[in-house]
Order: structure tokens, then C-alpha cells, then sequence
């Protein structure tokens, strides 16, 4: 670290670039060599180095372009840090147990001269309940709705993430009939729906699932001529990666399926695949796959470690996702307004998607599991 | 990347899959369910059982089975063979006639329903004028006479059912021609009784309730004689010469009336009470048959005094001065006699009475002094005591297999040496393949051991566990307190016996090991006995050993029942398997799962709180493991509250299926018309306004009962490390969690001197927590580890040690493949993800195909919780077939299920019924047999013992064929294949110098 540290500081030439960071109220500048940042974890080190502080717990920002305060917390971000500074990389450093997390956020590019005031005087906005957006480590989707584009538009498909007991998944379903256009006519069919939403319950706080909404497939697996308990089984057996096909019986929030040519078009290009099959089943599979790889061995040394898989899968790409919401400590953004969320979203997915390799690199570190 | 394999299906594998799979559900063996009706034909041979569910089910000679179910569900009333023909004839409690006919197709004979008819009165009739009674089908095999509650009594032309109206006997048709000083009372009423003369065809009794008999000439429409009796009528009996008629009464007694052209009205020659003088219950069914030596026989039904005798279930037989009261403990439904068939023959000769009680079937050997039992082929009585576990054991070595017989058959000391004597038809199932073994553990604390090979189930041996403890009641005291002096003579017969005298010796789980004759048993009050089998009668302490789950858990009540309290001292033990190790779990909860390794002689045992390994060699605990979770309060306080959430979750259940009947069920007659859909659209707002809802919610570590153990598994296999393979043990809980223990098991020569150690290898925690129900190890081809001293007796190839191995483990909802001896995730499939079915039992089993004779394949034979039969193939968890096989509703019977290591299986269909199935194309065992239509022949007797006997059937059964030329010949072609392979069976059979009963092929 040291010597990165040297190397940059040596070299004035134009792959170059100037840092200012800041740690309370001093700062410190240093230059770091473009072309080669390093890692997030020198990065990291060569802070703590240069502001003296080794053995403090640190969150690290940084302002972008718009003046939004990012954090750097990863390689990931850390390279867009280094590869967006024009000229200067602005850092701000926070210990983490004063840490004020609300002064991260994507949506201050309005409000960016009070960002920074909120760094440099954090007590002056406690009034204001605030979002509480934690490290991106700690970052985890709750919930989403995925395959826009590919399902009609009456449809909506519901992903639910359940880790560990935090949160009930809370909800219940019910047998029922819904009526179906057949070429016979109207016919009443049976069906399962959702009859009950626990107060504080994962799926209630989502705001994406209503009760009497019928419920179509399963992780991608169709309900109907199934009985009450074997989607009760299904449903449990996929408790930790829940995906629910549902027709709202609520049908004014849909997401509109042109939503993509305009507001999300650029998140969505590289996600899209076209030509993709209108049987969407498939899709889920590699989710699915991955999503319980996480069984506990402990062998004779008496340390709790995931199962490695054998067979390395290849992951294939994901479709469409609008990542909604996601936790945190006080209840998130407001559900019915998908379409508007959704350039914001689209931010957030990028860092989203960066950040699940970081966390399965820990897990299999064995370092953050409990049984 | 699977997603890309799975690319259609693959021409060959299906084809291939038709060789290996097929489901059929074959045989069921037991005694039907709630019976309500017996036939027998004496010229077929043929037993005929009905039930209250509507199912007819035919025996004959051990192999020859039939069954046949009336389409409406009804009670079957009463059976009637058609004399001298393959048909009969069911009456239903819909008032329903239903003819039934064996017909040959293709060599074998097949049950089939004809025709059914409902007898209608003219209109505006009431309904008892139509409401049939009694059936009689004439001896001139066209004529059925049906004799009605009002009294008529209707002549229906058969095989069509066609009414005859100019033939029927109305009751006024009676009374006119009845002499003025018999009209004077009501004396008509229901036909009670309708019988043909033994000897003119053209003359029938007929019996009415009031007590009024008459003979009426059929072809000149006159009463021939009449005899009245002033107590109500139960039933008659015409002597087979016709000059007798007896007649049994409401009031427990019979009478004897002459019949002679001379006296019209005759009192009654005697009339006798035979259990009086004081009031005594009706006797519903006499019969009086006469014998060659003079006396005859008088068997009756009912009859014994109201009030100290009114409960009993009693047959009476009284011969030669001798009396006997069949003391049954179940309702009795009917009873026949088994006498010479040919009417033309002076004298009955009664050989054998069958009684059909509610509960079982009992035949008494009237020949033998004593009236011995003879014991049934089939149709046994799995129910004695409540079944409460079973364990399939395939292809028994013959050594052990004949000691197990020896030790039953010093078990049954007082049977009739008559052979079977209901022998109708000819069985041509191919014989056996092998020897296997069904164990059924019952509530009583017993283990009987069934032979399973062919269509015959037949109890081998008993064992009983009750005399290793201390019961309140002492078996031996209550067998001498029974007094046999006393009148009515009164003796117990029959092996039903539902009261348990303690539920906590209920046998839980059953281990046998094929080779070395090790036995381990555990039961409901955590007791786990080792058993080994000894031809000689032994008296020995049983040595006991504690093994305490919980260790060291803090805060632990035990609120459930106590142990058993075992006997001390020596005690003696009859031939067979005799225990010699009690290893008692504390606290006592109910053994879960038990593993038995024969060669290693350890012996493995879980409950809800742990598990446990002991030596059964040195007598020595090796160690215990609690499985329990700190926060499982349920498991901590006992099994009260579970009890008590087990009785409501099936309640409920229950409820759902009633209420799911409601819209179907099926109006009754008489019932209020517009009763049935107002009730079922009640039953239907009812469901509106309370929806069954379901919580989905994941599952947590704080679960209760995470700590119950599932499964054990031994397994010689590679845990730590690649290079050397070790004695292992794992074991799987209701958590999700497997545990892997290396065991070093010395050597043979310091087998006694080294204790086994065990160390704790591998914990595997699946996240998705759901039930280990089991493990298999798989080779380095991939194929399950062997059975213990199964490579040692040669039986199996030795498994390969070169390869990897690898672990499966099965839990509720997925089957997933681990590597070892570093554990990483292989394979998997998630079945309840995908189907939202859930895993009871699995299997390894072996499919052998129909076509290659040497070919096969090892796959899993899953049962899951819909009543679905899966097969998923080793070792790359693709299922290959799913068959329905049992209702989703009948939790008992997927509960009962167990599978045979070829691909065959197990479940109760009621607490008597075992129904056998097979997914297999080359393990089938079915009924395949021929009934055809003999001359009766005279003196055809079974004689007691008499092989030779046997082969003259076989001779008559083929040669005297009348019905036609084509029928016959197809018979005899049959029926010469068949004897082939009934030769070959039996001179096999011969040399290796045994005898199965129920492959004799008869």
C-alpha cells in the first residue's frame, strides 16, 4: 500500500489524478494513477494510512459529478470513482459509528449544496425522518418486479428475498374460482389467491402484493390444477427466493409496458434479450439455482462453511429487472409509483448487480455466516 | 447450463423406460375391510366375500383370487352362486341385483359384472312390496326367485333379469290356498326363509317372518303343506333327503318338522332352546346335516342367553353329544358348511365350517375331535392388533427362511392337519421369484412375520416382545382363569384382538438383517431390543442398558409417559428370536428410526431428542448425540402437546374430506328429496365464508422438532479423506441436518477387546430445513452402497472403493448430490419447487428391464405426500414416471407404505388390507388363475395331507370340461404350460427341500 501510495505520489504525469479527502475537519491530498487505481481494499488502507486512523471503522464517500455523495465501498465503485473524477476525486471519510447514511443518496442532485452541509454539519437535519441507506454490503434487495417485458400487462411478477428470520414473509392464500375467456366462453375456473396480509410482513411492506390477488405461477411453475397445499408447499419450499406470478385484482398500478422506450430505455438495453422466448420459465432458472447453494458443512474442525458446488455453472443473463425497493431500517419508497421510481432505479440496479459477487465472495470467505 | 441439456426427451431413454417401468397395483392381501356378505359355491370351491364398500372378492385354492366392485358403493347384502355355474349373483343395500360371471379370457379367468336389475313393483306400489329379502336361484339354473318384505315372492329369469310375472308367488296367491284354520292370523309379512327341495327341483319353501312355512308346488301353484310355528321366523333348513325341516326362532330355539304327504299341519316333532331355559337371543342360522355314522350335525347362529351371554359372537356346532360355542371376538356377518357337494348324495358329510366374522375369517376342521382350526392361506387377519409399523425384507436367504418357519410352526401347536379346504380353480401365476419377508410391528408389542413372495400373504411367525417387561396383566395368569367347564360351552377362537394392553409396547421400527439373522426392534416407550435367532428354546436375563439423548440440556421436562419396566431376571423365550440386549432411550419418547449393522454388529437408534450408537457385541454404548435445538420447547416438554396437535390437524383433515363428500354424496331412497341439495349448498356458503387459508412462511431454525431423528444409515465409505474409506454413520433430522460420524470398528480377532470409537466428521445443514427422511451412499459407479454381508454371501458385487463416492441425501422436498469426502453440492432436484409435492419414502430400488434378462438399473422409488409414485434415477436425479397410486386424503395409507428392493410395494388400504404394488415390469405378483366349471365329482374331500390328492384335481379340472370344444381347449393349453412350470417349480423346490405354501401352484 505504501508503495502504491509512493507511485502515485511520484508520478506527475497525465494518467495521474488528484485526490482530496477528508476526514472530520482535515484533509489530506494525494494523487493516485489512473490507469491503475488498485483495489478497494488499498484504496481503503491508504486512507486510514494518510489520515492516521488504522484501526477506525470508516465509511468512505465521494461526490460525483452531479454532486450526489456515493460511497466507495467496493472495487466497483471504487473504479467509477476513479474513472468519473474530473479533475479532483472528493472524498469524504465518516467513522462509522457517527456515520449519517442519509447523506448517501441518488436523489440529491436538487439538493446538492445540502448534501454537503449535511456532511459538514451533520446534526443540522435529525428533524427529518430520513431513508437510512446502509453500506451496499449490507445492501440487499426485498423486493422486485421482474419480466416487464415479457409479461402482459395484467400480470405482474413479484420477486420476494427472505433472509434469514428478520422478516416474516406474511402473507396467505386461499382457494377461489376466477373467470377465464376460453373458446367456449366465459368458464369459471379455480384458483388460488392471496386472502391475507400480515401487518409488517415482507410482503405487505413490498406494497406489490394486495390480497384476492390471483396467483398464476410459482417460480415460474403455473398453479393451476394444483391444489391449496401443493402451492403452499411450492411456495415454502421457495421461501428464500419467492417468485410469484400474480394478477392484481387491483389492475390501475400495472407497470405500461412503453415505459421502456421512455423513461428506463437505458437500463433496460443491456438486459433485454432479444428474441427471447415468450415462455418465461426458463428465465428463472439460474436465479433458482443459486439462490439455496448455500447448505452449511461443518467438517471435524469444527468451522461452519458453505457447500461449494461441484459443477460450476455458467450464469446466463438475467432479464429485465426493475429493482423496486429495497430495505432499510425505516419502511422504503412508496410503492405505487413504479414508473416514475424507475430511471432512479436503474442507478441502483447498476450497483445492485455489483455488489451480489462482493457478497458471495465473503460468504464463501466463510466469514459472515451463521447457522 | 442444464437448462441447455434438458433438450426433449431422448428416444432411447423412453424406450428404455418402457422395459424398466410399468405400474400396476396388483394383489391385496389381507381381510377385506367391514365385510358384509359370504358365498360359497361347493362345485366351484369358491369362497365369495362382499363389503359394506361394495368390493366382491373370490378365493379358492391359495393363489386363486378375484375381485370385483359394484359401481354404486353399496353394502353387498347377500352373495348366491348359481348352482353349478361360474356366476353369482349380489345382492346390494340398494336393493340392487347384480350378476357377476368368471369368464376365461386368454387362458385365466377374470370377474366381470353382467348385468344389474332393480326390482320394480306396478306403480303407486310401496316400496317394501318390492324391498328383496331373501334371493333363491333355482336349481334349473334360469330362475332366480326373489322373496320380498311384503311377502311375494317374484321369479326373475336369468342371465336378463327379465320378470316373470306369471311365476310369482304373491302372498295372496298363498293365503287363498292355504286351509281355512291357518288364514285366520297375519301370519304372512316378509319372506324370512326361501329354499328349494334338496331333491324336486319343482317344490320351495318359503319361510314368512310371523312364523308361517309352506311348501309350494311350483308347477301346480298349490301349498303342499304348511306348518306354523308361534315364534317368529329367523331361517330354515331342509335335511337333504327333504323329509326334514328345521326351522330357528327369534326366541333362541329351532324345531324340527316332519314332512310327509300325510299330516298337512303338523305340530313340530321337537322344538329345543338350546341355551335355556332362560331368555335367550334369536338364532338367525341353523343348518342340519346329516352324516354318515348316523348323528347329525346341528350348527347354529346366535341363540345364547340375553342376559349373561347376550354380547358374545357365537357359532354353537352339537354333534354326538358334543357341544360347542365359537366364542368370537368380532360381530359374526355369516357362516357356511362345508359339505359333499353332489346333491345327489345320501348324506352331507360336513368337513369344515367357515365363519366370516367382521374382523377375520375362520375355518374349524369338523372332522378332526377337538374341531381344530385349520389355519387360512390368505385372508389373514393383519389387523390382530393395530399395524403400526412395517419393514419389507427381500430375498431371504433359505436358511434363515426355514428357521423362521420352524420357530412358526412350533408356534401353531393345536391346528388341524386338514389341508386348505376351499380349493376351487387353479392358479397359474408363475411361482415366486424369490423369498421375501413382510414384518409388520403391531400395538401390542408383536412382530409378525409374513410371507410376501406370492399373492398368498401367510404369517410365518409371531414375536412378541411383551414377556422382556412387566405388564399390569400377566398373559399366563389369564389363560388359566378361563374356565372351560362351564355352560354354555363356550371357546375362544379367532387372533382378533384389538385391546392392547399397554400402547406403550407398540413396535415403532424394525430392522432384520437377512444374513446373520440380527434382529433389532424399537417401540413407543424408547426401547430398542437386538434380537438373534436360536432354534432351541432359551431362558436368559436380557441385559439392559440406559442411553440418556439428553445429556447435559438444562430445563428439560420430560412430561410424557414413563418406560417400561423390564422384567428382571431370566426369562424364557420360545423358539425364534429371542432378545438379548435392551437398550432403553431416555427420556422414553418414541424410537424414530433405527439402523442395524450386522457385520460391524452396532446398532443405531434416534428419537426426538438424539441419537445413539451401541455395540451390541460388546454390550456397550458408543456414543449418544442430542440433536436437540435450545429453543425447541415442544420437543422439551414431551409429546403431550404434539399429541395433541397431531389429533387436530387430523381432525381437520378429516373435516375437509367431509366436507368435500357433501356435494357428491348420493341421495339416499328414502330420503327427503329436497333435503340433499340445500344441505350441500349450506356445506358450500359454509366453505364462502370461511376459506381454508394457508400461512406461507419459511421455515426457521426455531421450528418445533427440529432435533427428531429421521433416518440412519450406515455406510463404509469415504469421510475423511480420499485415500482410506471407514465404517460411517449418518443420520438425518427433522431440521435439515445431517451428521456424518467415522467409526473405527476393530478388527475381527480384537473385536471384543478394542472399543468401537466414533468421531463427528461432517455436519451438513441444508438451508431449506426441511426433513431428512433419507441417505444413501453411492459408489464410484454411482451405484448404492451394498447392504451389509451382502458382497460376504456373494449376492451383491462388492462396491467400487476407486471412484469418489458420493452422498445423497433426501430431504422432504429436494434430493441433492454431495461429493466426498470434501462435501461440495453436486446435483439436485427440487421436487417440491417444482411440483409442490413432498417426499414420505424413499427407496432405493432395483429395475430390472423385461427385455434384457441381465439388464437393470438402481433409481429411487419415492412416495410423496399427493399419494404420487415417483421414480427419480441415480445418479442424475431425473425423474422417470409418476404414477397416482394412493388418495391424496388417505393419510394412513401413505403412512403404511413401504417398497421392496425391486421395485414393488406396500400400503394399507384399511387397517386389514395390505394393497400390493408394482412399478417394475419384471417383479409382478398377480393373481393369474382359471376356474372352470367340473362335474361335481363324488367323495371329493380334502384329505388331510394329501399330495396325491392334489394331482388328481389337477386331472379333473382339466378333463371335464363341458362347455364347449374352444373353451377347453384353450383351458388345457393353458393348463398344460401351466402344469410345466408347476413340475419344474415343484421338483426345484424338492431338491432344495422345502415347501412355500403358497408356490405350490395349485
Amino acid at each position: 500500500m505504501n508503495r502504491s501510495h509512493r507511485h502515485g505520489a511520484g508520478s506527475g504525469c497525465l494518467g495521474t489524478m488528484e485526490v482530496k479527502s477528508k476526514f472530520g475537519a482535515e484533509f489530506r491530498r494525494f494523487s493516485l494513477e489512473r490507469s491503475k487505481p488498485g483495489k478497494f481494499d488499498e484504496f481503503y488502507g491508504l486512507l486510514q494510512h494518510v489520515h492516521k486512523i488504522p484501526n477506525v471503522d470508516v465509511l468512505v464517500g465521494y461526490a460525483d459529478i452531479h454532486g450526489d455523495l456515493l460511497p466507495i465501498n467496493n472495487d466497483d465503485n471504487y473504479h467509477k470513482a476513479v474513472s468519473t473524477a474530473n479533475p479532483l476525486l472528493r472524498i469524504f471519510i465518516q467513522k462509522k459509528e457517527e456515520a449519517d447514511y442519509s447523506a448517501f443518496g441518488t436523489d440529491t442532485l436538487i439538493k446538492k449544496k445540502n448534501v454537503l452541509t449535511n456532511v459538514l454539519r451533520p446534526d443540522n437535519h435529525r428533524k427529518k425522518p430520513h431513508i437510512v441507506i446502509s453500506m451496499p454490503q449490507d445492501f440487499r434487495p426485498v423486493s422486485s418486479i421482474i419480466d416487464v417485458d415479457i409479461l402482459p400487462e395484467t400480470h405482474r411478477r413479484v420477486r420476494l428475498y427472505k433472509y434469514g428470520t428478520e422478516k416474516p414473509l406474511g402473507f396467505y392464500i386461499r382457494d377461489g374460482s376466477s373467470v377465464r375467456v376460453t373458446p367456449h366462453g366465459l368458464e369459471k375456473v379455480p384458483g388460488i389467491f392471496i386472502s391475507r396480509l400480515v401487518p409488517g410482513g415482507l410482503a405487505q411492506s413490498t406494497g406489490l402484493l394486495a390480497v384476492n390477488d390471483e396467483v398464476l405461477e410459482v417460480n415460474g411453475i403455473e398453479v393451476s390444477g394444483k391444489s391449496l397445499d401443493q402451492v403452499t408447499d411450492m411456495m415454502i419450499a421457495n421461501s428464500r427466493n419467492l417468485i410469484i406470478t400474480v394478477r392484481p385484482a387491483n389492475q390501475r398500478n400495472n407497470v405500461v409496458r412503453n415505459s421502456r422506450t421512455s423513461g428506463s430505455s437505458g437500463q433496460s438495453i443491456d438486459n433485454s434479450l432479444p428474441g427471447y422466448p415468450q415462455q418465461i420459465e426458463p428465465s428463472l432458472e439460474p436465479e433458482d439455482e443459486d439462490s439455496d447453494e448455500d447448505d452449511i458443512i461443518i467438517e471435524d474442525n469444527g468451522v461452519p462453511q458453505q457447500i461449494p458446488k461441484a459443477v460450476p455453472t455458467t450464469e446466463s443473463l438475467e432479464s429485465t429487472q426493475i429493482e423496486l425497493s429495497f430495505e432499510s431500517g425505516q419502511n422504503g419508497f412508496i410503492p405505487s409509483n413504479e414508473v416514475n421510481l424507475a430511471p432512479i432505479a436503474s442507478g441502483t440496479n447498476t450497483e445492485f448487480e455489483t455488489c451480489v459477487p462482493d457478497q458471495k465472495l465473503l460468504e464463501e470467505d466463510g466469514t459472515i455466516i451463521t447457522l | 447450463m442444464r437448462r441447455f441439456l434438458r433438450s426433449g426427451p431422448d428416444p432411447a431413454r423412453e424406450r428404455l423406460k418402457r422395459d424398466l417401468f410399468q405400474f400396476n397395483k396388483t394383489v391385496e392381501h389381507g381381510f377385506p375391510h367391514q365385510p358384509s356378505a359370504l358365498g360359497f359355491s361347493p362345485s366351484l370351491r369358491i369362497l365369495a366375500i362382499g363389503t359394506r364398500s361394495g368390493a366382491i372378492k373370490l378365493y379358492g385354492a391359495p393363489g386363486v383370487e378375484f375381485m370385483g366392485l359394484h359401481q354404486e358403493n353399496n353394502a353387498v347384502v347377500q352373495i348366491h352362486f348359481l348352482p353349478g355355474q361360474c356366476q353369482l349373483v349380489t345382492l346390494l343395500d340398494d336393493n340392487s341385483l347384480h350378476l357377476w360371471s368368471l369368464k376365461v379370457k386368454g387362458g385365466v379367468s377374470e370377474l366381470q359384472e353382467d348385468e344389474s336389475f332393480t326390482l320394480r313393483g306396478p306403480p303407486g306400489a310401496a316400496p317394501s312390496a318390492t324391498q328383496v329379502t331373501v334371493a333363491l336361484p333355482h336349481s334349473s339354473r334360469e330362475l332366480l326367485y326373489l322373496g320380498t318384505e311384503s311377502g311375494s315372492v317374484f321369479a326373475v329369469q336369468l342371465p336378463a333379469f327379465r320378470v316373470l310375472e306369471d311365476r310369482a308367488i304373491s302372498s295372496d296367491a298363498v293365503l287363498q290356498r292355504l286351509p281355512e284354520e291357518a288364514r285366520h292370523r297375519r301370519v304372512f309379512e316378509m319372506v324370512e326363509a326361501l329354499q328349494e327341495h334338496p331333491r324336486d327341483p319343482s317344490k320351495v319353501l318359503i319361510g314368512y317372518s310371523r312364523g308361517l312355512l309352506v311348501i309350494w308346488d311350483l308347477q301346480g301353484g298349490r301349498v303342499l303343506a304348511h306348518f306354523l310355528s308361534s315364534q317368529q321366523l329367523e331361517n330354515v333348513c331342509w335335511q337333504r333327503d327333504g323329509r326334514l325341516i328345521v326351522s330357528c326362532h327369534s326366541d333362541g330355539s329351532y324345531c324340527q318338522w316332519p314332512v310327509s304327504g300325510d299330516t298337512p299341519h303338523p305340530e313340530p316333532l321337537t322344538s329345543s332352546v338350546p341355551y335355556g331355559p332362560f331368555p335367550c337371543k334369536a338364532i338367525t342360522k341353523i343348518f342340519w346335516l346329516t352324516t354318515k355314522k348316523g348323528l347329525p350335525f346341528t350348527i347354529f347362529q346366535g341363540g345364547m342367553p340375553r342376559a349373561s351371554y347376550g354380547d358374545r359372537h357365537c357359532v354353537s356346532v352339537a354333534h354326538d353329544g358334543q357341544q360347542t360355542a365359537f366364542d368370537f371376538t368380532s360381530r359374526i356377518i355369516d357362516f357356511a358348511v362345508l359339505a359333499e357337494a353332489d346333491p345327489a348324495a345320501a348324506f352331507d358329510d360336513p368337513y369344515a365350517l367357515v365363519v366370516l366374522a367382521e374382523e377375520e375369517l375362520v375355518v374349524i376342521d369338523l372332522r378332526t375331535a377337538g374341531w381344530p382350526l385349520v389355519p387360512p392361506p390368505y385372508l389373514s387377519s393383519l389387523h390382530c392388533s393395530a399395524i403400526t409399523c412395517s419393514h419389507h425384507v427381500s430375498n431371504i436367504p433359505l436358511k434363515l427362511w426355514e428357521r423362521i418357519v420352524a420357530a412358526g410352526g412350533r408356534q401353531h401347536t393345536r391346528v388341524s392337519p386338514m389341508e386348505w379346504p376351499i380349493d376351487g380353480g387353479t392358479s397359474f401365476a408363475p411361482p415366486p421369484p424369490q423369498r421375501d419377508l413382510l414384518l409388520t410391528g403391531h400395538e401390542d408389542g408383536s412382530v409378525r412375520f409374513w410371507d410376501a413372495s406370492g399373492v398368498c400373504l401367510q404369517l410365518l411367525y409371531k414375536l412378541s416382545t411383551v414377556r422382556v417387561f412387566l405388564t399390569d396383566s400377566d398373559p399366563s395368569e389369564n389363560l388359566s382363569a378361563q374356565g372351560e367347564e362351564e355352560w354354555p360351552p363356550l371357546r375362544k377362537v379367532g387372533s382378533f384382538d384389538p385391546y392392547s394392553d399397554d400402547p406403550r409396547l407398540g413396535i415403532q421400527k424394525i430392522f432384520l438383517c437377512k444374513y446373520s439373522g440380527y434382529l433389532a426392534v424399537a417401540g413407543t416407550a424408547g426401547q430398542v431390543l437386538v434380537l438373534e435367532l436360536n432354534d432351541e428354546e432359551a431362558e436368559h436375563a436380557v441385559e439392559q442398558v440406559e442411553a440418556d439423548l439428553l445429556q447435559d440440556q438444562e430445563g428439560y421436562r420430560w412430561k410424557g409417559h414413563e418406560r417400561l419396566s423390564a422384567r428382571p431376571g431370566p426369562v424364557r423365550f420360545e423358539p425364534g428370536f429371542q432378545p438379548f440386549v435392551l437398550v432403553q432411550c431416555q427420556p422414553p419418547a418414541v424410537v424414530t428410526s433405527l439402523a442395524l449393522h450386522s457385520e460391524w454388529r452396532l446398532v443405531a437408534f434416534g428419537t426426538s431428542h438424539g441419537f445413539g450408537l451401541f455395540d451390541h457385541q460388546q454390550r456397550r454404548q458408543v456414543f449418544v448425540k442430542c440433536t436437540l435445538h435450545p429453543s425447541d420447547q415442544l420437543a422439551l416438554e414431551g409429546p403431550l402437546s404434539r399429541v395433541k396437535s397431531l389429533k387436530k390437524s387430523l381432525r381437520q383433515s378429516f373435516r375437509r374430506m367431509r366436507r368435500s363428500r357433501v356435494p357428491s354424496q348420493k341421495q339416499r331412497p328414502g330420503g327427503l328429496p329436497g333435503e340433499g341439495p340445500k344441505a350441500a349448498q349450506a356445506g358450500l356458503r359454509d366453505m364462502e365464508l370461511a376459506p381454508v387459508q394457508r400461512k406461507i412462511e419459511a421455515r426457521t431454525a426455531e421450528d418445533s422438532f427440529t432435533g427428531f431423528v429421521r433416518t440412519l444409515y450406515f455406510a463404509d465409505t469415504y469421510l475423511r479423506d480420499s485415500s482410506r474409506h471407514c465404517p460411517s454413520l449418518w443420520a438425518g433430522t427433522n431440521g435439515g441436518t445431517v451428521y456424518g460420524f467415522s467409526l473405527r470398528v476393530p478388527p475381527a480377532e480384537h473385536r471384543m477387546d478394542e472399543p468401537v470409537r466414533a468421531e463427528q466428521a461432517k455436519e451438513i445443514q441444508l438451508m431449506h430445513r426441511a426433513p431428512v427422511v433419507g441417505i444413501v451412499v453411492l459408489d464410484g459407479h454411482s451405484v448404492p452402497l451394498p447392504e451389509p454381508l451382502e458382497v460376504a454371501h456373494d449376492l451383491s458385487k462388492s462396491p467400487d472403493m476407486q471412484g469418489s463416492h458420493q452422498l445423497l441425501v433426501v430431504s422432504e422436498e429436494q434430493f441433492k448430490v454431495f461429493t466426498l469426502p470434501k462435501v461440495s453440492a453436486k446435483l439436485k432436484l427440487k421436487l417440491t419447487a417444482l411440483e409442490g409435492s413432498r417426499v414420505r419414502r424413499v427407496s432405493v430400488a432395483h429395475f430390472g428391464s423385461c427385455r434384457a434378462e441381465d439388464y437393470g438399473e438402481h433409481h429411487l422409488a419415492v412416495l410423496t405426500n399427493l399419494g404420487d409414485i415417483q421414480v427419480v434415477s441415480l445418479p442424475l436425479l431425473k425423474p422417470q414416471v409418476r404414477y397416482s397410486c394412493i388418495r391424496q386424503e388417505d393419510v394412513s395409507g401413505i403412512a403404511s407404505c413401504v417398497f421392496t428392493k425391486y421395485g414393488q410395494g406396500f400400503y394399507l388400504i384399511s387397517p386389514s388390507e395390505f394393497e400390493r404394488f408394482s412399478l417394475s415390469t419384471k417383479w409382478l405378483v398377480e393373481p393369474r388363475c382359471l376356474v372352470a366349471l367340473a362335474e361335481p365329482k363324488n367323495h371329493r374331500h380334502p384329505h388331510n395331507g394329501g399330495r396325491p390328492e392334489k394331482a388328481s384335481h389337477r386331472a379333473r379340472n382339466s378333463g371335464s370340461q363341458s362347455d364347449g370344444e374352444e373353451v377347453l381347449k384353450e383351458i388345457q393349453s393353458t393348463l398344460e404350460g401351466g402344469q410345466g412350470s408347476c413340475g419344474d417349480w415343484h421338483s426345484r423346490r424338492m431338491a432344495m427341500g422345502y415347501g412355500l405354501s403358497n408356490g405350490e401352484a395349485e
